[in-house]
C-alpha cells in the first residue's frame, strides 16, 4: 500500500481520536474529582448523539451548533443524576456504584431503544462528502469541523478549571476532600458541578460524533469501554492526559483497521491499556500517587 | 466422611442448615412438580448462582473485583465444544482440560496485575480488557469458526447420555443443581479453612494481613485461579447446553454483568447471597416477560427498563445485598459474611 494512505486513515484516526479525548475528559473529570466510576458514560454519550440527530431529522439543526444546546441539557441531566441519585453512593463499596450505573446505563439504552428502535440513523450535513486536499492528503471536511470544536470545547474547560473560582474549587474537593470540607466548600454541589460538566462534555462529544458514525442504541456499553481505556491511558485526572489517550487510541483504531481488518481494531486499543495498566499504571500523563 | 459433615455444620445454626436442606429437596423434586418452561428457568437460576458463587470467591472473600468473568465461561465453553466437535472428546475430559487453562488463564492476568499493583477500579477495568481482548480475538480465530459460531450436533432426546452430556433439560438442570451444591460446599469449606481466613483478612485490610504475615500474593493469586477453574465448567455447560457458541455471546461484557448481579444483589460474601440472587433477579426477569406478553404488549427493551429500574430500586434500598437483610429477619445470622 502507498504511504499517503497510511498518512490519510492516521490524519482521520488522529481527527477521531480529539473527539474521543473530549469524551473521555468528560470520564476523567468525574472519575477524577468524584471517584465515581461512571459506567454509563457512553449511554449518556448515545442520549447527546440521539438528541443531535433528532434535532437534525425535524428542524435540520446542524449538530455543530447544536452541540452548545445539547451539552447544556446534558449538564443538567449529569447535575440532577448526581445529586438525585448518585451522591448517596459516593461512600459505598465500589462495587455498589458499579451496580448503581449499570442499572441507569441499562435503563438509558433500553429507553433509547423503545423510543427510537434498533435501526442505526445518520445525520447528512450539506458537507457530509466535502473534504480538503493538502498536497497528497485528503481529509473529511466533517472530521476536521468535529475535531476543532473538540479542542476548542476542551479548551475552555481547561481555562475554567484553571482560571475561575469554582474551578479551582473543585480542583480543591478532588486532590483533598476533608481539606475541602473543612475549608467551607459545599461539597455536594461542587460534585453536582463536577458530574454536569463532565455530561456537558460527553453530551458536546455526541453531537460531533453523529457527523463522523451511524447512531443504534446500542453504542453506549462499547463507547463506555473505550472512554475507559482511553481515560487509563492517558492518565487518571490528567486532563491533557485524556485528549492524549484518545489522539493515541484513535491513531491505533484507524491504522489496526487499515492492516488488519476494522472488526479487529478494539483488540488493539485493549491491547495498548494493557500494556499501559502493567508498566505505567497512573497512565502516560498521570502522577504518581495518584 | 463424619469429620467433613461435622466440619461442615460446625458453627452454622441448625435452622440454616435445614432452610439449606428444605431447598435442595425442594429443587431435586422441582421437575416432577413444574412444567418444561419453568424447568429451563430453574436451570437458567441455578446456572447463575454456579457462577455468582464462583465470582464471590474473588470478589466476596478476597476483595478483587473482578468484571470480567466471562473470559473464563468462553474460555471453558470453547475448550470443550472445540474437543467435542473435533476430536469427540466428552465433555468431562474436556472440563478437564478446560479448567487448567482457566485457572493459567486466571493466574496470568491475577500476577500481571499483583505484580504491578493494580488494584480496585484499575483492576476491575484490567480484567474487562482481557476479556473483550479474547472476545474479539476469538472472533478472528479460524480454527473456532471465528464470528460464523460453534455449533454441536443438536443432542438426541431419545435417551439421556450424561457422559456425553447429551439429552432433555431435565439431566442438564440435575448436573447444574449438583454442580450447584458441590461449589456451595465447597466455598463453605474454603471460607472455613486457613485459606479462607487470609482472604477475609485481604479483604477487610490488605496491609494489615500483609504485616500479620499473610503473603498476600499468593492468596489472591489463589482466589483468582479458583475462582476461573470453577467458573470454567459453567462455560462447557453453557456449550452443551445451548450448542451453539458465538464469541460476541459468551465472552460478552454483558455476561461478565449477569454473572456478578446475582451476588451483589443477593449479598457479597455471604454463601447464600449468590444463590438468592440468582432466583430474585430471574424471578424478576421472567414475570416481567410474562406480564408484559399477558397485557399484550410488544416493546423490546421494555423488560430490559423495567429490570434496570427493579435493580436501582433494590442497590438504593439495601447496600449490603438481599440476604443480610433476610438472614436478620428469620434470625439466621451468617458469621462469615
Amino acid at each position: 500500500m502507498p504511504f499517503d494512505v497510511y498518512l490519510n486513515v492516521a490524519v482521520g484516526g488522529v481527527l477521531t481520536g480529539l473527539v474521543y479525548g473530549l469524551m473521555a475528559l468528560g470520564l476523567s473529570v468525574i472519575f477524577g474529582v468524584v471517584r465515581v466510576v461512571n459506567f454509563a458514560h457512553g449511554e449518556m454519550m448515545s442520549i447527546a448523539m440521539y438528541l443531535a440527530v433528532v434535532l437534525f431529522a425535524a428542524f435540520h439543526l446542524d449538530p455543530l451548533i447544536m452541540m452548545v444546546p445539547i451539552a447544556a441539557v446534558l449538564f443538567v441531566f449529569g447535575y440532577a443524576l448526581q445529586s438525585g441519585l448518585i451522591n448517596p453512593f459516593i461512600t459505598r463499596p465500589e462495587h455498589s456504584q458499579f451496580l448503581l450505573l449499570v442499572a441507569l446505563a441499562i435503563v438509558i439504552v433500553n429507553v433509547l431503544l423503545i423510543i427510537f428502535g434498533p435501526d442505526a440513523r445518520t445525520v447528512q450535513t450539506a458537507y457530509a462528502y466535502d473534504s480538503y486536499q493538502l498536497g497528497p492528503l485528503i481529509v473529511d471536511a466533517a472530521k476536521v469541523y468535529a475535531a476543532t470544536a473538540a479542542l476548542l470545547f476542551a479548551a475552555l474547560l481547561f481555562a475554567f478549571f484553571r482560571f475561575t473560582l469554582v474551578g479551582k474549587a473543585i480542583r480543591a474537593c478532588a486532590d483533598n476532600y476533608t481539606g475541602a470540607l473543612v475549608v467551607g466548600l459545599n461539597v455536594n454541589r461542587l460534585y453536582a458541578l463536577t458530574f454536569g460538566i463532565g455530561a456537558a462534555c460527553v453530551g458536546a462529544a455526541g453531537a460531533m460524533m453523529t457527523l463522523i458514525v451511524d447512531v443504534t442504541p446500542m453504542l453506549g456499553p462499547s463507547y463506555t469501554l473505550l472512554a475507559f481505556v482511553i481515560v487509563i491511558t492517558g492518565g487518571l485526572g490528567s486532563m491533557p492526559g485524556a485528549l492524549l489517550g484518545g489522539l493515541l487510541i484513535g491513531l491505533t483504531e484507524a491504522l489496526a483497521g487499515l492492516i488488519f481488518t476494522p472488526s479487529a481494531k478494539s483488540m488493539f486499543a485493549f491491547a495498548i491499556l494493557v500494556l499501559v495498566l502493567l508498566f505505567r499504571p497512573q497512565g502516560l500523563l498521570g502522577r504518581k500517587a495518584a | 466422611m463424619a469429620a467433613l459433615i461435622e466440619r461442615l455444620t460446625d458453627d452454622g445454626s441448625r435452622r440454616t442448615m435445614i432452610w439449606a436442606a428444605v431447598l435442595v429437596a425442594a429443587l431435586v423434586i422441582a421437575p416432577w412438580v413444574v412444567n418444561d418452561y419453568l424447568v429451563t428457568v430453574l436451570i437458567v437460576i441455578l446456572y447463575l448462582a454456579y457462577t455468582g458463587q464462583a465470582w464471590n470467591i474473588m470478589m466476596g472473600f478476597a476483595g478483587q473485583l473482578s468484571l470480567g468473568h466471562a473470559i473464563y465461561v468462553g474460555l471453558g465453553a470453547y475448550i470443550a465444544a472445540f474437543l467435542f466437535t473435533r476430536f469427540g472428546v466428552g465433555p468431562w475430559v474436556g472440563f478437564l482440560a478446560a479448567m487448567p487453562v482457566a485457572a493459567a488463564c486466571g493466574a496470568i492476568i491475577g500476577f500481571l496485575a499483583f505484580r504491578f499493583g493494580v488494584t480496585g477500579v484499575y483492576f476491575a477495568i484490567l480484567t474487562i480488557a482481557f476479556a473483550e481482548f479474547a472476545r474479539i480475538g476469538f472472533d478472528h480465530l479460524d480454527i473456532v469458526n471465528a464470528a460464523a459460531g460453534l455449533f454441536l450436533p443438536v443432542a438426541q432426546y431419545s435417551h439421556n447420555d450424561l457422559w456425553r452430556l447429551r439429552g432433555d433439560p431435565t439431566m442438564f438442570y440435575y448436573v447444574i443443581l449438583a454442580a450447584t451444591v458441590v461449589v456451595f460446599i465447597l466455598c463453605r469449606v474454603l471460607i472455613r479453612s486457613r485459606i479462607g481466613y487470609f482472604w477475609l483478612a485481604i479483604r477487610e485490610d490488605e496491609e494489615a494481613a500483609r504485616a500479620a504475615g499473610v503473603d498476600t500474593f499468593r492468596c489472591k493469586l489463589y482466589a483468582v485461579m479458583i475462582s476461573a477453574a470453577i467458573t470454567s465448567f459453567a462455560g462447557v455447560f453453557y456449550a452443551f447446553f445451548y450448542n451453539n457458541l458465538f464469541p460476541e455471546q459468551v465472552f460478552n461484557i454483558s455476561q461478565s454483568i449477569q454473572i456478578i448481579l446475582g451476588p451483589i444483589i443477593g449479598g457479597v460474601g455471604t454463601l447464600f447471597g449468590p444463590i438468592l440472587g440468582a432466583f430474585v433477579l430471574t424471578g424478576l426477569a421472567e414475570s416481567l416477560n410474562s406480564a408484559l406478553t399477558a397485557l399484550g404488549l410488544d416493546l423490546p427493551g421494555a423488560e430490559q427498563v423495567f429490570y434496570g429500574v427493579c435493580l436501582l430500586f433494590v442497590v438504593a434500598a439495601l447496600p449490603e445485598g438481599i440476604w443480610p437483610w433476610l438472614a436478620r429477619r428469620l434470625g439466621i445470622a451468617e458469621r462469615a459474611g
